[in-house]
């Protein structure tokens, strides 16, 4: 005992109870503190900025699915929209959407009359500009498809021009229409008087979820219809085409490949594909595809084609680890009792690892849908506002995907569209939440533990 | 015919294929299915896939060679001065292209007759104008060189497609008789079925071969293209970028490379510091219960489309950091930065570190922790001085992982970086990078005979080179300082 008080060190650390601590050990614990810490604010940071994200995207998008629209009663004047009055839609058609744009003109100008809204102060033509430049054509296409409407009084319900909408939601101020060609302060105070008479309203908006896209001038009719079918289109055909390719690759890989050079090219080759930048597979669908098989450019097919490509490795690591996760019991059980090697993968492991490939199926999709670098060179960010025909032929026709929307819609120049581009967002983080919900509760309800 | 149309005929030649051979198979058993060596599914089974396999094949290769062929047929009845470059051939093929479909839908809407068209003598100006109101819109009046090889297109186009479906079809009948002919009660259609299934599955796992060598062909033939027009050394070691599609371009490889780089360091500052101590956290300080439930909302991070974030860069971080950062410190003015990019980017790969970090960390033996622990080092420490020497190698590849998607990276840069090409150091200023200009020279009108469309494939050729060496070295640095702890 003496020997150990005799090699104490000096300086009294040895008097010191152990649970004070020492200043060296304050030191040492107040670092162990600030390291947890900044582990913490690691994923504090990492966390809030997603929220920040998402609570930007959601506060600018959400008002796309409400539009200003206008709701005043218009007489069909027969004589104007059918000057021969033969009823007949093939002479009517003739008559251009001009004349339906005056004839709105004039009874919104009567509307605001009678109502003794006062538009003092505005022209006809700024009267007239509240109305969306989409709204004649709306009109004449239900005249010619219902001719019995001619001289008739109907209510119609037409959208209001962008900036009237934006004003509604608040983007559009006093101070900005002051310094805008598009819309003057006093066509503002008279969406005022309108909404107080009770015919401008905000009113949900399903042109913007089913609707096609609309050119730079006309921001409150431009809608989402065509993205949607070509993404719904891309994805059907990406699960036609590639899971099928993915399964079968992944069960040779798993159950049957002989260890060689040739299985060893594949399975570096899938690791690799992994991991190249999904642009290089639209270079890929750019040269193959369309320059070389002459495929026709912006088609869904081809958009499938390269996603196809790109979501292969994805849905063969995922069904791989599916296929791995089926004990080798249930092969054994199946050869022992007399089922060659092909019956027992494909009676009895594929049918077990089913749940498992369907979750990565879906997840791997999940991803597909979100992908737009590689559709940008096939030509999908053209602007289309045919739908496309119903399938197969639909599949070659041009079309856009949801991604390439919000991205087709945040590069133009109007504020209005950059609503939109969040609200096709919403539209877009609303099915991969859905997918991605779906492959969590397929996981729950057929998890297995072996 | 169309393709689709042939494709599910020979789908219910399958099908048929199926039952008959079924049926065939019982007959030569006497209806006694015991005597057959495999069962009678499996003798369907056989007939089906003799029926369809080799007759689908064919339509492939067909589907191939066809438009190679036609062009070729087409371009030699071309005359000279047509024909002279490459670039010639190419827009004179789109013309014939365009004309041929374009007197197609004229005759399939009823405008013009089988005669009209092949009418030799026809004025193609007056066909051009007839055209017009279908939408068929011709760049200029044809020629009526153009007009002949058009027609040559069109009859040729529609006599393969003839062949083709007769082709296909007659493929898939020898195909049923034979193997319909071919069943016997000691016939191993088991085992020829299931040799069957296997090519099958062999040609579906090489499928990953042939997208490498897509890939790599494709770029690599447009790129040789690019450097017959534009000097190698001058791309790769050029310091300007002006594509000029009038000519006179400089299309000098460096600002884009210096640009990316740029975005990846700036990229991996972020994304490293928080991928990493999110890791470190997850693996060594949470409780399971608040682990997990962080660990998939940092993976809803790299869920999301890189689309939104290239959005949320453009409306958000980059005004941001114009106005409270660019312009107060008078560097610069401009809302698409570097720095935007680069947070932006790695905010994304955050979710990629950590995730792989975690596992790395959570690999290192436990008794190692334990030793030190016991040795009285603090949890810091230890995770310091023990775990992270231990999982240094696997990190770097993970680091060089993000890295590699960092540079391939799209969305974000083409939304958030600018398209300027500039050698500058200020982070506020807008850059570009490689996968920029390829969105660039490759969307809208492209000439792809000007080597301003090209070397976007060049482009392509180096982002593939430096990713797959990136991505080889993270597997490699991985593999070869691995600890073996067991």
């Amino acid at each position: 005992m003496t020997d150990l008080a005799a090699n104490a060190p000096a300086g009294g650390r040895a008097s010191r109870s152990l649970l004070v601590p020492s200043a060296r050990m304050r030191r040492r614990n107040s670092a162990e503190r600030r390291f947890r810490s900044y582990g913490l604010i690691a994923i504090v940071v990492s966390l809030l900025s997603l929220a920040v994200m998402l609570s930007t995207i959601f506060r600018d998008g959400a008002s796309s699915f409400w539009q200003a629209r206008l709701e005043f009663p218009v007489t069909l004047d027969a004589a104007v929209l059918d000057p021969k009055g033969n009823a007949d839609p093939a002479e009517m058609a003739k008559q251009t959407t001009v004349t339906y744009g005056k004839l709105l003109d004039q009874s919104f100008a009567a509307i605001l009359a009678a109502g003794g809204i006062d538009a003092s102060g505005l022209t006809d033509k700024e009267i007239g500009a509240m109305v969306s430049k989409a709204a004649p054509a709306q009109i004449r296409d239900r005249v010619l498809a219902d001719p019995s409407l001619l001289g008739q009084t109907i209510t119609v319900d037409v959208l209001a021009a962008g900036r009237i909408d934006g004003y509604l939601k608040g983007r559009v101020t006093r101070e900005t229409a002051a310094r805008d060609r598009n819309v003057s302060p006093a066509q503002l105070d008279l969406a005022d008087r309108l909404v107080g008479a009770g015919l401008l309203a905000e009113r949900w908006n399903w042109d913007f979820i089913t609707g096609p896209d609309a050119s730079d001038t006309r921001p409150e009719s431009a809608g989402l219809g065509v993205a949607l079918i070509g993404s719904v289109y891309m994805m059907l055909l990406v699960l036609v085409m590639c899971v099928p390719v993915g399964v079968a690759a992944s069960i040779y890989l798993e159950e049957f490949a002989p260890k060689n050079g040739w299985t060893d090219l594949i399975e570096v080759n899938i690791a690799n594909l992994a991991a190249v930048p999904s642009i290089v597979f639209g270079i890929l669908g750019l040269a193959v595809f369309i320059n070389f098989l002459q495929l026709p450019q912006s088609s869904s097919l081809v958009g499938a084609l390269v996603i196809s490509l790109m979501t292969l490795p994805t849905i063969i690591i995922a069904t791989r680890s599916a296929v791995r996760a089926v004990p080798p019991s249930v092969r054994d059980a199946a050869l022992g009792i007399g089922a060659s090697k092909m019956q027992a993968v494909f009676h009895h492991v594929l049918p077990l690892a089913m749940p498992g490939i369907l979750t990565g199926t879906i997840l791997g999709l999940a991803t597909a849908l979100g992908e737009t670098a590689p559709l940008l060179l096939i030509g999908m960010v053209a602007f289309v506002t045919n739908y496309p025909d119903a399938p197969p032929e639909g599949f070659l026709d041009p079309a856009t995907a949801l991604p390439v929307q919000v991205y087709n819609w945040a590069s133009r120049s109007d504020p209005a569209f950059i609503e939109r581009s969040n609200g096709a967002i919403i539209v877009l983080l609303v099915f991969l939440l859905a997918m991605n919900v779906s492959a969590i509760l397929l996981r729950r309800k057929f998890e297995r533990r072996w | 015919m169309p393709v689709h149309i042939l494709c599910l005929i020979l789908l219910a030649i399958g099908l048929a294929g199926y039952f008959l051979g079924r049926r065939r198979a019982l007959q030569v058993a006497g209806g006694n299915a015991k005597l057959l060596h495999s069962l009678p599914a499996y003798h369907g089974w056989h007939v089906a896939l003799m029926a369809t396999v080799p007759a689908l094949l064919l339509l492939a290769l067909w589907l191939i060679v066809q438009p190679i062929y036609l062009e070729n047929r087409v371009t030699g009845h071309l005359p000279p001065e047509m024909a002279a470059t490459p670039a010639d051939v190419s827009l004179a093929m789109s013309d014939i292209r365009r004309l041929a479909a374009g007197l197609e839908t004229a005759v399939d809407a009823g405008v013009l007759t089988e005669e009209e068209v092949r009418d030799p003598a026809a004025d193609p100006a007056a066909l051009a104008a007839t055209l017009k109101p279908l939408g068929v819109a011709l760049g200029t009046t044809p020629t009526p060189q153009v007009l002949a090889a058009a027609r040559e297109y069109r009859t040729t186009a529609a006599r393969l497609s003839v062949a083709r479906a007769a082709a296909v079809l007659a493929v898939a009948l020898i195909g049923l008789i034979a193997a319909l002919r071919m069943a016997r009660v000691d016939l191993w259609a088991r085992n020829r079925v299931e040799r069957a299934v296997l090519g099958l599955l062999i040609l579906a796992s090489s499928v990953a071969i042939l997208t490498t060598i897509g890939i790599v062909w494709s770029m690599l033939s447009e790129s040789l293209r690019f450097f017959q027009h534009y000097p190698m050394a001058d791309f790769f070691f050029g310091l300007t970028w002006s594509p000029n599609f009038k000519g006179g371009s400089e299309l000098g490889f460096l600002p884009l490379l210096w640009g990316t780089m740029y975005i990846t360091v700036i990229a991996l500052a972020v994304a490293v510091p928080l991928g990493l101590y999110a890791a470190i956290y997850l693996a060594e300080y949470a409780d399971p219960r608040l682990r997990a439930w962080i660990k998939p909302m940092i993976e809803v991070i790299a869920g999301i489309p890189t689309v939104v974030y290239g959005l949320f860069a453009l409306i958000t971080v980059g005004p941001f950091l114009r106005d409270y950062f660019a312009q107060p410190l008078g560097l610069g003015n401009s809302g698409s930065s570097v720095l935007n990019a680069g947070i932006v980017i790695g905010i994304l790969n955050v979710p990629f570190i950590s995730s792989l970090a975690d596992d790395i960390i959570n690999a290192v033996p436990q008794s190692l922790r334990d030793g030190s622990l016991g040795l009285g080092a603090t949890r810091s420490e230890t995770i310091r001085k023990v775990v992270l020497p231990a999982a240094l190698p696997g990190i770097m590849g993970a680091v060089l992982m993000a890295a590699s998607r960092a540079i391939g990276e799209t969305m974000i840069v083409v939304m958030g970086a600018g398209a300027a090409a500039k050698l500058s150091l200020n982070p506020l200023e807008a850059m570009t990078t490689m996968t920029v200009k390829i969105v660039g020279q490759l969307t809208g009108d492209t000439d792809f005979a000007a080597p301003e469309t090209l070397v976007a494939f060049a482009l392509g050729m180096t982002l593939f080179a430096i990713t797959l060496a990136l991505n080889v070295l993270a597997v490699w640095i991985v593999r070869k300082y691995r600890e073996q702890y067991e």
